[in-house]
């Protein structure tokens, strides 16, 4: 117990206390005058729509993956099973240089996506690719052990009362997923916000068009920008917190009114 | 179809499942994305990093400064992950087996570093002892270096690598309840004998599954690391960062040799997680027959 607190404090509390005092170590101006900065607030908007967007990627997708897992039988199902959590056990900079290399204009994928037209690497979709990549366990994790505790009753009762499958998903499963799905979709999002070695290879990099927030703040770092890097820390680390904090009253709500 | 033995069945059962087109329809999606981003870029890490052969493979694996990173690499993970596990149980064991205030703070704290990106978990110890930090004029004045040295980056490691087995635990012991210790207290057992009698033999496995966790993002870290460690060659240059020095060289070959280690390591990961998970899960079935 006491051990508990003593690491807890000596690990976690006092050096997050750091952030708020060393933003705050210039003066009020500086601080705000750093995190409205255009360049800044390009980095914030980047992070925020690229997170977002692979999120819900991850949110459509992850949930095909997760019904399909549990309720259908297919072979090498087990294998794809235990694969999922690869993100989560993949070093990010080693998926970082895999997937720049492999979406580059010579690489496997990304010479077809140039024969299209498009550029993956070096530009918001590659940073998207990326954010796609790390968030892909979340949605799926949560989800299945929902899925497999679905009361198949629930669909009987409703098959005998007359609904037919569509009814049955869109009116019976899906209300029952919902808040579920949510909480993985919220967990993807926070994670993407503060991904960094995943993206900085396949970004680029460029000020005000592919510079992730979590860059600026080595960026500032190794300029020796010390107050600002905290600065813009600081805000990300503000995002995270009120997405987890609106996770948490999401979990809340769903304990109430669904009982787990 | 027709050795299916539900065939029998009143046709009401045509509502239990999708249509068998859009079965496999899904299945394809689902396979489809899966094999994007999970398979495909494996296959393609382990065929980069043997693009000029075996020999090229061992020579870039060989390196001096590619050893002294794996060889940093190990002590970081032997300290972090038993400095974690002990942490862990600790945890685990206040926070189920006692009841007292501010518990629920407690439990976010120990998934806080989650929220945290790993480029402000580096920060915040740069903050604390770095030239410019809390703590830096009093360690330049000892001649204790901790930023840009092994301490920093172990520091950092254990920040972003502490809640795995905390909260592996903390589930399985909140599912397993306290009446069992409350019967060992009963019959004369101390605190010590508690743990290793009764609450070990229920967590062991579940222990297991969060130390291989630790293990793996603790040698995997990347981004507080970069921040804490300098990225000083053949110094403060753990597997991920000699992995990014290498890439940046341009010698992409050497940098997916070593990156590939790391990818042997992830999944050695997913498959003792897989086994440890099949092994916890045994007990929980043979209850519910």
């Amino acid at each position: 117990m006491t051990f508990t607190v003593i690491y807890l404090t000596a690990i976690v509390i006092v050096p997050l206390l750091t952030l708020p005092v060393k933003s705050y170590s210039r003066g009020w101006d500086f601080f705000v005058e750093t995190i409205t900065d255009p360049r800044v607030v390009a980095s914030y908007w980047l992070t925020l729509g690229t997170s977002f967007v692979a999120a819900c990627v991850n949110g459509a997708l992850g949930a095909v993956v997760a019904w399909v897992l549990v309720r259908y039988r297919f072979p090498g199902r087990r294998v794809v099973d235990a694969m999922i959590d690869l993100p989560f056990a993949l070093p990010t900079a080693v998926a970082g240089i895999t997937l720049t290399s492999l979406y580059s204009p010579t690489g496997w994928l990304g010479s077809y996506l140039a024969g299209l037209g498009i550029q993956a690497v070096f530009s918001p979709l590659g940073i998207t690719i990326a954010l796609i990549f790390i968030g892909l366990p979340f949605v799926v994790r949560t989800l299945q052990p929902v899925i497999a505790d679905l009361d198949r009753e629930l669909e009987e009762a409703a098959v005998s009362l007359g609904a037919n499958r569509l009814q049955v998903i869109f009116r019976v499963i899906l209300p029952y997923l919902y808040p579920a799905w949510l909480v993985g979709f919220g967990m993807a999002f926070a994670r993407a916000i503060g991904e960094y070695g995943s993206v900085v290879f396949i970004a680029g990099n460029m000020p005000m068009k592919t510079e992730i927030a979590s860059l600026l703040v080595i960026t500032k770092l190794t300029q020796y920008d010390y107050a600002g890097a905290a600065a813009v820390a600081f805000v990300l680390l503000l995002l995270s917190f009120g997405l987890l904090l609106v996770l948490n009253a999401l979990q809340g709500w769903s304990v109430r009114r669904l009982g787990y | 179809m027709s050795a299916n033995p539900y065939a029998a069945l009143p046709p009401a059962r045509e509502g239990l499942t999708e249509p068998w087109i859009v079965r496999l329809a899904l299945t394809g999606v689902a396979l489809i994305f899966l094999v994007t981003f999970l398979f495909i870029p494996l296959a393609f890490l382990f065929v980069e990093a043997f693009r000029g052969g075996w020999s090229a493979y061992r020579a870039a694996i060989l390196d001096e400064a590619a050893l002294d990173s794996i060889k940093l690499t190990l002590i970081v993970a032997a300290i972090c992950v038993p400095a974690n596990a002990a942490f862990g149980f600790a945890a685990a064991w206040a926070v189920t087996k006692f009841d007292f205030r501010g518990k629920r703070l407690l439990t976010a704290l120990i998934d806080l570093p989650f929220a945290v990106s790993p480029v402000v978990a580096g920060l915040i110890f740069v903050q604390l002892f770095g030239r410019q930090g809390w703590f830096g004029p009093w360690l330049l004045e000892h001649d204790i270096k901790v930023i840009f040295a092994l301490p920093g980056i172990v520091l950092a490691t254990i920040f972003v690598s502490f809640p795995f087995v905390a909260r592996e635990l903390i589930a399985v012991m909140e599912a397993s309840g306290r009446e069992e210790e409350e019967a060992a207290k009963l019959l004369g057992a101390n605190g010590w004998q508690i743990f290793r009698r009764v609450t070990l033999p229920n967590v062991k496995w579940a222990a297991l599954g969060g130390v291989i966790l630790c293990t793996a993002r603790a040698m995997g870290e990347f981004g507080a690391v970069s921040v804490v460690s300098g990225r000083i060659r053949g110094e403060t240059a753990t597997m991920p960062i000699h992995v990014e020095i290498l890439y940046n060289e341009y010698a992409f070959q050497a940098s997916f040799a070593v990156a590939s280690l790391l990818a042997i390591v992830a999944v050695v990961t997913l498959v003792l997680q897989t086994i440890v998970e099949r092994r916890s899960r045994v007990p929980v079935e043979a209850e519910i027959r």
